[in-house]
């Protein structure tokens, strides 16, 4: 009896989640949910950011590396580490590239939230972290200075 | 896309950190070739890496991901004969997979 009970609330809960989902779920939703395509689209900071769920704040508890001065635009170390609990999503943006955001990590649990990568930078400019915990942003920057640009041009 | 990833994944203090260095052009579309044409975009968009079946680390990328990415991140846990596999997809629908075995 119970088992059926059971059984029933939650074919109908589920039911219901996806009547919800599929009617609350119009396009910037459901790009928030998915891969961030628009997000990646994006060609300034400001529109990347709003795609990535808002404008972060910034925090003292990130700790994002990246050289000051890159010879090689195409081939720049970036390292971040976020000490903020409950990290869940880290992202890169390089501002002035054609599309700042360039990555998005998405922090399993049992996993540090601590990512190291190569990434291009056209110019010298701003690079953001941003991180992602219990729902709400926060932000890193660093400037990079490049020598010879990272896309090829 | 022929080559394998490399993989270290080194067991630390209750922790595996694992480095990857994967094969791939990660071109962003905006490069002239030698005769001047654009070499079209063709770049990883994700990366799922795991430890056994447990999804450790996503990743969705852009083409300003350098070429032949390196990647490096550290999940709790591990142990000797654990496998921790990456797989990435790129644009053009090309994937590849990769695993170690911890030890």
């Amino acid at each position: 009896m119970s088992l059926d009970r059971r059984h029933f609330l939650s074919v109908s809960a589920s039911m219901i989640g996806a009547l919800v989902a599929g009617v609350a779920l119009p396009f910037r939703l459901l790009a928030q949910q998915a891969r961030p395509e628009a997000g990646f689209a994006a060609t300034d900071l400001a529109s990347a950011y709003a795609a990535l769920g808002g404008n972060p704040e910034p925090s003292n508890d990130i700790v994002f590396t990246s050289p000051e001065i890159a010879e090689n635009g195409a081939v720049v170390p970036v390292s971040v580490v976020s000490n903020i609990a409950g990290t869940t999503k880290i992202s890169i943006l390089v501002e002035k590239n054609p599309n700042p955001l360039t990555a998005v990590f998405y922090i399993a649990e049992g996993t540090e939230p601590s990512i190291q990568t190569r990434v291009k930078v056209a110019q010298t400019c701003n690079l953001y972290a941003v991180v992602e915990a219990n729902g709400k942003l926060f932000s890193a920057s660093r400037e990079t200075k490049v020598t010879l640009g990272g896309c090829g041009g | 896309m022929a080559s394998p990833m490399r993989i270290r994944a080194t067991m630390m203090n209750g922790a595996t950190e694992v480095k990857v260095l994967m094969s791939h052009p990660m071109e962003t579309g905006q490069r002239k070739d030698s005769s001047g044409a654009l070499v079209p975009v063709h770049h990883i968009k994700d990366v799922v890496a795991k430890h056994n079946d447990k999804v450790v680390l996503q990743a969705e990328w852009g083409a300003a991901v350098s070429q032949n990415p390196f990647l490096q991140f550290k999940f709790s846990g591990g142990a000797a004969g654990d496998t921790v596999s990456v797989t990435w997809n790129d644009n053009k629908g090309e994937t590849r997979t990769d695993q170690v075995t911890l030890r």
